[in-house]
């Protein structure tokens, strides 16, 4: 029954993408087999002054070669010790986990804005739809050829030095694109431009949210986010982002 | 080899339990651990209806610990009966509910329900920091702390744990009222209340502005503590606060603990409260200790 799996992974290269960025493919034993687009992978510290995992998201799937790509900014101590691990190094990971975005054949919106932008890869490659792909970056750009194997890419950029000047909504209003469905990560005003957007345009959107976490698989309720419905756990509107999230509908909950 | 102690007359199967509010009621780690090699599971606080908890951040991390205001989410007592015991029941293992009350009222209601019902000891948590009315409140005097106690001693139908504070002058003085209101164990520490401001967002980490540390950078505060209480009472006590490893876990023994409680470990590693069984049992082989209660209190 347990779907979660504690390993040791191996990191396969690790390469710095953009400034602050690293892109990691790392070996799992089950992990990969089991994990989902949308679904996210806790890292553990060596360091044990660092206590708690690092919940980051999947951006790509291999199946065959039972590896997952990870793409994360170093935002402190944690993820910079990550960033510094070379090929053949091991690292602790439990995953996967979370819910994980809804495969549906609707013409979607993948919408992804600054560090957001690595777990709709994987989405892109398994979603069997028409596809706009809408990228949000500060300046510089990262995963762009990667998205492109995989639907039209559509770039906004805030300083606009490349595609749109602007955010993602402005990129979409720009080359007035059209879709049945979003599926987003991103900072939260983006979202929050997203589920407005959504509700203007009545379709359907689908978000995925992040929080301060501490055990990662649902026990200790730290990460929780007001909800419409009742949780699964307190029944008390309080859903839990790393168990029954990352991704919720929009209108499900407030952020 | 015997790793069985003795608590109030509840034999665990080993001294290693997992500390309230870490660990749920099991389900969730029960992906990671064995639950049947642990001498209890110790659940989340349960009060007598939901409560919401606090708005997040809830959780911040800390140098070698992390400070949390959760704020005693739950879903109160009927969900926890209706669910959550009879998943620990599946498990050989000794089933310790905390129970958090914003009364001495709300208290006893819960110990009430779960008079009947098939778990082993109660534990009080008159300890939390991060609830406005009750928890804390309870224990930062002597004399609510042994009227809460004998309160709650006049509906319980198990053995009574009493979680204590160590925001506190002297720990010893809760433990000689709660010893005089009637508990059979006593268990500390909880967590130390602590801040962590970010300095380039100007603002507290932390909603509640204030949460409780805890994890290995508080340990040996918890081994002090542990040791002056047991110098203090005669009651057994189950010894908690930042036990990473097996080590540290008999360093609480020595210090005078019958039993040990993991808590923020389990989310530097789901599996840990398992290997450190393992890991106890290896220092009893290596040091020739043929009964882990000649540990307890052993130094002086």
């Amino acid at each position: 029954m347990a779907d979660k799996k504690k390993e040791k992974a191996i990191i396969i290269r690790k390469e710095k993408i953009a400034e602050g960025i690293f892109d990691m493919w790392i070996r799992t034993e089950e992990i990969a087999g089991l994990a989902k687009p949308g679904q996210f992978i806790s890292l553990y510290c060596a360091d044990g002054s660092r206590l708690l995992p690092r919940p980051i998201s999947i951006c790509e799937i291999d199946t065959k070669d039972n590896a997952l790509r990870i793409v994360y900014r170093v935002a402190g101590k944690g993820t910079e010790e990550f960033s510094k691990m070379e090929a053949g190094a091991q690292v602790d990971i439990v995953g996967p986990l979370g819910n994980g975005f809804p495969l549906q054949d609707k013409s979607a919106f993948l919408i992804g804005g600054g560090i957001g932008v690595p777990p709709m890869l994987e989405l892109a490659k398994q979603l069997n739809c028409e596809k706009q792909i809408v990228l949000g970056y500060r300046d510089e750009l990262f995963l762009y050829d990667d998205f492109k194997k995989y639907g039209k890419v559509y770039v906004a950029t805030e300083d606009g030095s490349a595609g749109t000047k602007g955010n993602v909504l402005d990129a979409i209003r720009e080359n007035g694109l059209k879709a049945d469905v979003i599926y987003a990560c991103g900072p939260l005003p983006m979202l929050r431009a997203l589920k407005t957007y959504a509700a203007e345009n009545n379709i359907e959107c689908w978000v995925s949210l992040e929080e301060r976490m501490a055990c990662g698989i649902g026990a200790c309720l730290g990460c929780v986010c007001k909800s419409k419905e009742k949780d699964d756990h307190t029944h008390v509107h309080n859903k839990r982002i790393c168990k029954e999230g990352p991704v919720f509908r929009a209108e499900e909950v407030d952020f | 080899m015997n790793m069985k102690v003795n608590l109030a007359g509840v034999t665990l199967n080993n001294p290693v339990m997992t500390a309230s509010g870490t660990f749920g009621s099991g389900e969730e780690f029960s992906e990671f651990v064995d639950l049947n090699k642990l001498g209890a599971v110790v659940t989340k606080g349960v009060a007598n209806i939901p409560w919401e908890g606090n708005p997040t951040p809830r959780v911040a991390e800390v140098y070698g610990g992390m400070l949390n205001a959760i704020g005693l989410q739950n879903p109160g007592i009927d969900v926890f009966i209706e669910r959550d015991i009879p998943f620990l029941k599946k498990y050989d293992t000794k089933i310790i509910v905390n129970v958090c009350g914003k009364s001495a009222s709300d208290y006893c209601e819960v110990v009430e329900r779960l008079a009947d019902q098939p778990v082993d000891m109660l534990e009080i948590n008159i300890s939390c920091p991060n609830v406005k009315e009750g928890g804390i409140a309870f224990g930062q005097d002597p004399k609510s702390v042994e009227a809460i106690t004998k309160e709650v001693k006049k509906y319980a139908k198990q053995p009574v744990i009493m979680k204590l504070s160590p925001n506190v002058t002297d720990i010893t003085e809760m433990a000689r009222a709660a010893e005089a209101g009637g508990a059979d164990v006593l268990s500390l520490i909880n967590t130390l209340t602590g801040m962590k401001i970010d300095i380039h967002k100007r603002k507290f980490a932390l909603a509640n502005k204030t949460g409780g540390m805890s994890g290995p950078a508080i340990h040996p505060i918890a081994v002090r503590m542990v040791y002056q209480t047991a110098q203090a009472v005669k009651l057994p006590i189950i010894g908690m606060g930042g036990i990473l490893t097996a080590e540290d876990a008999i360093e609480m023994m020595l210090a005078g603990a019958t039993a040990v409680s993991v808590g923020t470990a389990n989310f530097h590693n789901p599996a840990v409260t398992e290997e450190i069984v393992e890991g106890m049992r290896n220092y009893m082989a290596e040091q020739g200790v043929a009964d882990i209660n000649e540990l307890i209190g052993a130094v002086k």
